[in-house]
């Protein structure tokens, strides 16, 4: 841990929370990017960030120093997400009829050509947006750490909290769920 | 349509799509007037929060045990087996009677 950071955390410690000020300013961006991959609005982003800090400088008398405070703070973060999502659980599966116009265009033209190199990148974002979407918390939270940040399944079990067997067993039953939602949106476009 | 192909591309479109970390104006002003309203938690402050959470439990199983007790109606025991004495002395000697018994 830098010396500078062990230095501001002991007077955070001591009673000066405006020492709390450099960390929030340096950390924060991180905590917005991976913030904004699991809240859609603003506003829900805005109050995800600031639960992560307040929970942060609560519970800043257990970290212990022997890791790095950013990993830290990451586990707090992705726990914090986690419990986001568990929060505003979604039930709803969405019909091919209910995709977006450009939605609609990308799915049927890589069903005309698999093999095509992709286009209209921002089509194949806000469908893969909806599907996540769809899943469970779980789900969501693994294909996104594993997949899509490309975290090691060590990794993802040290930020979550959870053992590497049920990493590896939620994201099997993840992938197997988003490729449940694939394969419902084709069936209502092509039976 | 091939499922695991349309996988791959949709995770390959969403790793290109890496997310804004743009902080809002004024935000780290935020978080300290916050955490000055506050009280940070310290040991005594979370061992008092998890036993006052535990109380409502606690509370609600003793009352349901006490409950269950006062309801519960009291086996009736024969006289002859109702002595502790006497079954104390039977357990005891249980195996002095049998050996006596295969004597004779």
């Amino acid at each position: 841990m830098a010396e500078a950071e062990a230095d501001l955390i002991a007077a955070v410690l001591r009673g000066d929370p405006a020492s709390f000020a450099p960390l929030v300013q340096k950390y924060s961006p991180r905590l917005f990017g991976m913030a904004r991959r699991y809240a859609r609005r603003e506003d829900e982003v805005e109050d995800v960030v600031q639960e992560i800090w307040l929970k942060a400088y609560q519970r800043l008398e257990t970290f212990r120093g022997d890791a790095p405070f950013e990993h830290w703070l990451m586990r707090l973060a992705v726990r914090t997400c986690y419990d986001f999502l568990r929060g505003h659980q979604r039930n709803r599966e969405s019909s091919f009829t209910e995709l977006s116009e450009t939605e609609q265009d990308w799915l049927e033209r890589f069903a005309a050509a698999p093999e095509a190199p992709p286009e209209d990148a921002e089509a194949a974002r806000q469908l893969v947006g909806r599907i996540l979407g769809e899943l469970p918390p779980e789900a969501r939270l693994i294909i996104t750490l594993l997949e899509i940040e490309d975290r090691s399944v060590k990794e993802v079990a040290e930020m979550t909290g959870w053992s590497p067997t049920l990493v590896k067993v939620r994201a099997f039953r993840a992938r197997a769920k988003m490729k449940g939602i694939l394969a419902r949106l084709a069936r209502d476009k092509y039976l | 349509m091939n499922l695991n192909l349309l996988h791959e591309k949709l995770i390959g479109a969403a790793r290109l799509d890496t997310p804004s970390e743009r902080v809002p104006y004024a935000f780290e002003q935020r978080i300290l007037a916050r955490i000055r309203q506050e009280p940070r938690w310290d040991g005594l402050t979370l061992w008092v929060r998890a036993l006052w959470r535990a109380a409502i439990p606690c509370a609600a199983a003793m009352l349901g045990l006490a409950v269950w007790t006062a309801y519960t109606p009291v086996p009736h025991v024969p006289n002859e087996t109702a002595d502790l004495d006497t079954q104390l002395e039977t357990t005891l000697m249980a195996s002095v009677s049998i050996e006596n018994e295969l004597a004779w």
